[in-house]
C-alpha cells in the first residue's frame, strides 16, 4: 500500500495510518459531541438540567472498545518493529562511527568515507559506535533510527529499492553543532558500488586522504 | 452539601485571609505566613514570574527558528535557552502549577479542613521552590553560562559539558524536594483531615486527582533527586557510574531519569484533569457522569503511569521483551485517560450549560489534551516511534499535553477560582477573547511540528534544512498569536485585582463544593464550624424539584 525507498516504509506507514484513522475518528466524535451538547443544552434553550449519575453499560463499552483498538495498534507497531531488529545473515556490514559532530563509515576492506555509499537492493547492516557522547543515526526516508551510545553495540539494517541520495541526521542532542551533524546515504546499483569501493580501496593504498567532502547537505 | 452546618456570619465578621496579617505587616506577613491560602498566593506570584521567563525563552527560540541559519543568536546560546526553557517550564511551572497554587489554596477548603496537615513544612516547600528557581536562573550570569544539556541532562554529555550543569542539577534537586514535601502534606491531609461524613466517595474529584498526584510525588521524586545528585558527583569526582569512558552505563542514567520523569508527566496532567472535573458539572448544572469511573481512572493513571518510563528509550537499544512490554503498557495507560474524556463529554449531555470563561478553558483543555493523548498513541506504536522519536513530533505531542492540557487547566483554574480568591470579578468578555487568541495561536504554533516531525525534522536543532522552512515559519507566527493571548489574559486578570467589580456573593458560579459555602474571600480559618458532610459533591438537587427555579 505504501512504498518508499526502504523495506520498512510499508509497515511503518501502514501502522502510522492505522493509528491516524482511529485517532481522527475519536477526535471528531469527541469534539462534535462537545460542541453539539454546548449548543443544544445551553442555559437559554434548556434552563433545567437533568441529573444522570452514570451508566455502567456505556462505561464498559467505552472501556472495552478502546482497549481492543489500542491492542490492534500495538500489534501493527510490534510487527513493524520486529523486522527492524533482525538483520539477515547475509548483510553487508559497515561500521559507523559517530563523534562530535561528524559521521565516519568504514567498509570491511578498510575503506573509510564520510558519505555512506550502499548498493541497491542489498541487505546492509550498520554497526553503530560512538567515540564520545550519545548520538542517534537517523535516515527519515528509510524510517531508520537508532541511538549511538558509547560502549554499546547497537545496529540498524535496511534494504533500499530506489537509487538516490538521502539525508542522515543526528537525532540525539550532542552539543554545539548537533544541528549540523549531517551526512548522506548514496544508493547506487551494485556494479557501480563495487566499482566505487575498489577505486576507493586503490586510492587508499596510494594516498592517505580518502574522504569525500560533503559540505552540502541539501538535496 | 450540608449547608446547615455552616453558620452564616452576622455582625462579627472573621477577618479574611487577605486581611489577617499574623505577626508581621506587608511583605513579611506573606513570606512568614503558614496559612495554606497565603502560601498558595505566594506560589501563584512566584510561579507566574518564572512562567514569564520561560515564555520569553520560548519566544526567542521560535524567533531564531523563523528562518534557516543564524537569525538572532549563536548555537551555544540557543542550546542554553532551550535547556532553561525546559527546566523552567517543567520544574517551575507545569509540575507545581496546580498542586502548589490551587491545591494549597483549595484542598483544605474542599475537604472541610482549616489548613494542611503540616503548615510549616508547607512554607518550607515554598522557600525550596523559590531558591531552586532562582539558582536555575542565576546560573546564566555565572562564568561558563547556564547548562546546555537539555532538561534531560543525558550522560555523557552532561558530564562533559563545560557549562554550569551542577547549578542546574542542584536547582532541580531542590525543586524536587519542594515537590516531595507538598505531596507528603497532601497525602496526610487527605487521609487525616477530611470533615466528618466526607467518605472517600464524597470527596470532590479534584481531591482524588490531587491525592493520586501526591503519591506519585512522594514515591517517584526521590529517584530523580538521587540521580541528579549522582550526576553532580560524577562531574566532581569522576566516579564512573554513568560515564562510559570510566566504565559507567549511560543507559542506566536514562532509566533512572525516566522512572521519575515519566510519572512526572502524570504529576502534571492529573491535577488539571481534577480541575476540569470540577468545572464541567458546575457550568452544566448537573451531577458528574460516572463519578467512580473518573475517580478510579485517576488512581489507574498514577499506577500504570509509573510503569511505562522506558517508552522514552525505544531507540536506545532495549531487548525485544522490554520493547514489547513497555509498548503494551503505554497503550493501556491511554484507557483511563480516554474514560475521563468520555465521562466529561457525557456530563455535558442534558445539562443546562452556561458558557462562562472557565468552561471555555476547560473545553479547550479537552480538545487539546485529546490531540496530545491521541498523538501519544503514535509514539506508543513501536514502528512509528522509531520514525518520530526525538523529532519535533514529540515536541508537538508534549506541548499539546503539557501546555494545551496542564497549561489550559491552570488557566481554567485561574478563571474559575479567581473571584473566590480575590473577591473581584474580571472582565469575562476579555477572558473569552484571550481564550480564542490562545487557542488559535497554540494550534498554529504546535500543529506544524507534528507534520515536520513525521517528515524527519529532529528536535533540539538550531538550524534546519530548507524543506522544513514553511512549517517553522508558520509555527513562529503562531507563537506571536499565542503571546498576544497571554498578554490579554494576564492584563485582564491583573487589572481586575484593583479595578474589577467587588464581589460579596459566596457562590458566583453556582457550585456545590465546599469552597462555595465559605465567605468571599475565605476567612483566615476557612470555616467557623467544620461542616458535616452528608452528600456527594455534585448533587444538584434543584434538578429533581419540579417547577423550582435555581436556588442559590
Amino acid at each position: 500500500m505504501f512504498s518508499g525507498p526502504s523495506n520498512f516504509v510499508e509497515s511503518v506507514d501502514t501502522a502510522f495510518w492505522v493509528v491516524m484513522v482511529i485517532s481522527v475518528f475519536f477526535l471528531v466524535v469527541i469534539t462534535f459531541s462537545m460542541v453539539y451538547f454546548v449548543i443544544k443544552y445551553s442555559r437559554k434553550k434548556n434552563p433545567k438540567a437533568e441529573n444522570i449519575h452514570g451508566n455502567v453499560t456505556l462505561e464498559v463499552t467505552w472501556t472495552v472498545i478502546p482497549t481492543i483498538l489500542v491492542l490492534i495498534m500495538f500489534w501493527y507497531g510490534w510487527v513493524g518493529y520486529k523486522q527492524m531488529t533482525e538483520a539477515p545473515e547475509d548483510s553487508m556490514v559497515i561500521d559507523v562511527t559517530a563523534q562530535m559532530w561528524k559521521w565516519t563509515f568504514k567498509y570491511q576492506n578498510g575503506v573509510q568515507a564520510d558519505t555512506l555509499y550502499v548498493p541497491l537492493k542489498k541487505n546492509v547492516r550498520l554497526n553503530l559506535h560512538s567515540l564520545d557522547v550519545n548520538h542517534a543515526f537517523f535516515v527519515p526516508a528509510f524510517r531508520v533510527k537508532k541511538d549511538v551510545i558509547p560502549n554499546r553495540n547497537n545496529f540498524v539494517w535496511f534494504n533500499i529499492s530506489e537509487t538516490g541520495s538521502y539525508n542522515i541526521m543526528c537525532a540525539e542532542y550532542c552539543g554545539l553543532n548537533h544541528s549540523n551533524m549531517y551526512s548522506k546515504v548514496i544508493v547506487i546499483p551494485e556494479q557501480n558500488f563495487n566499482f566505487w569501493l575498489e577505486n576507493k580501496s586503490r586510492l587508499k593504498s596510494g594516498s592517505q586522504t580518502t574522504t569525500v567532502k560533503t559540505d552540502t547537505v541539501s538535496n | 452539601m450540608a449547608s446547615d452546618a455552616i453558620a452564616v456570619n452576622g455582625n462579627e465578621k472573621e477577618p479574611s485571609y487577605l486581611e489577617y496579617t499574623g505577626k508581621g505587616r506587608g511583605l513579611k506577613s506573606w513570606i512568614t505566613s503558614t496559612d495554606h491560602k497565603r502560601i498558595g498566593i505566594l506560589y501563584l506570584c512566584s510561579l507566574l514570574l518564572f512562567f514569564a521567563v520561560g515564555v520569553v525563552f520560548g519566544f526567542l527560540m521560535r524567533l531564531e527558528l523563523i528562518a534557516p541559519g543564524r537569525t538572532i543568536m549563536d548555537p551555544q546560546t540557543y542550546n542554553q535557552i532551550f535547556t532553561l526553557h525546559g527546566v523552567i517550564m517543567i520544574f517551575l511551572f507545569v509540575i507545581p502549577g496546580i498542586p502548589a497554587v490551587f491545591g494549597n489554596f483549595f484542598l483544605p477548603i474542599l475537604i472541610g479542613a482549616k489548613d494542611v496537615a503540616f503548615p510549616r513544612i508547607n512554607l518550607l516547600s515554598w522557600y525550596l521552590f523559590v531558591s531552586g528557581g532562582l539558582l536555575a536562573i542565576l546560573s546564566i550570569t555565572l562564568p561558563g553560562g547556564s547548562a546546555d544539556t537539555g532538561w534531560t541532562f543525558y550522560v555523557p554529555y552532561s558530564v562533559r559539558s563545560g557549562t554550569n550543569v551542577t547549578y542546574t542539577l542542584f536547582a532541580a534537586f531542590m525543586l524536587g524536594f519542594s515537590s516531595i514535601l507538598t505531596g507528603l502534606n497532601f497525602v496526610t491531609t487527605v487521609h487525616r483531615m477530611r470533615a466528618p461524613g466526607m467518605s472517600w466517595f464524597k470527596m470532590p474529584l479534584s481531591i482524588w486527582s490531587l491525592y493520586a498526584t501526591a503519591w506519585v510525588q512522594v514515591l517517584a521524586t526521590p529517584i530523580i533527586g538521587i540521580t541528579l545528585l549522582l550526576v553532580a558527583v560524577e562531574r566532581w569526582f569522576g566516579v564512573g557510574l554513568f560515564d562510559p569512558a570510566l566504565g559507567g552505563d549511560p543507559v542506566l542514567y536514562q532509566h533512572l531519569f525516566w522512572i521519575y520523569s515519566h510519572p512526572a508527566v502524570y504529576i502534571m496532567i492529573l491535577p488539571a484533569m481534577g480541575v476540569v472535573s470540577e468545572i464541567i458539572p458546575v457550568f452544566a448544572r448537573r451531577t458528574i457522569f460516572g463519578y467512580k469511573f473518573i475517580a478510579f481512572s485517576s488512581i489507574g493513571i498514577a499506577l500504570f503511569g509509573s510503569l511505562v518510563w522506558a517508552h522514552h528509550m525505544f531507540t536506545a537499544g532495549m531487548s525485544d521483551t522490554g520493547q514489547f512490554v513497555f509498548s503494551i503498557l503505554t497503550f493501556l495507560v491511554a484507557i483511563p485517560s480516554a474514560i475521563k474524556v468520555f465521562n466529561w463529554t457525557a456530563t455535558l449531555y442534558k445539562g443546562s450549560i452556561e458558557l462562562g470563561p472557565p468552561l471555555y478553558y476547560a473545553l479547550g483543555f479537552i480538545f487539546l489534551f485529546s490531540i496530545g493523548g491521541l498523538t501519544g498513541l503514535f509514539q506508543g506504536t513501536l514502528a512509528v516511534d522509531i520514525q518520530v522519536h526525538d523529532t519535533s513530533f514529540v515536541v508537538a505531542h508534549f506541548h499539546y499535553v503539557m501546555f494545551g492540557g496542564t497549561g489550559f487547566g491552570i488557566f481554567a483554574a485561574m478563571h474559575y477560582w479567581f473571584p473566590k480568591m480575590f473577591a473581584r470579578m474580571y472582565n469575562q468578555k476579555a477572558a473569552k477573547v484571550a481564550f480564542w487568541f490562545l487557542f488559535v495561536g497554540f494550534n498554529t504554533l504546535y500543529f506544524p511540528m507534528f507534520i515536520m516531525g513525521w517528515l524527519g525534522m529532529p528536535r533540539r536543532y538550531y538550524d534546519y534544512l530548507p524543506e522544513f522552512h514553511i512549517y517553522h515559519f508558520i509555527s513562529t507566527i503562531g507563537s506571536w498569536i499565542l503571546i498576544t493571548g497571554l498578554i490579554i489574559m494576564f492584563t485582564n486578570l491583573i487589572r481586575s485585582l484593583r479595578k474589577g467589580k467587588i464581589l460579596t456573593e459566596q457562590n458566583i458560579w453556582g457550585g456545590e463544593t465546599l469552597e462555595w459555602r465559605v465567605p468571599t474571600p475565605p476567612p483566615h480559618e476557612n470555616f467557623e464550624h467544620i461542616p458535616t458532610i452528608t452528600e456527594g459533591p455534585y448533587e444538584y438537587k434543584q434538578n429533581e424539584e419540579p417547577q423550582l427555579e435555581e436556588v442559590k
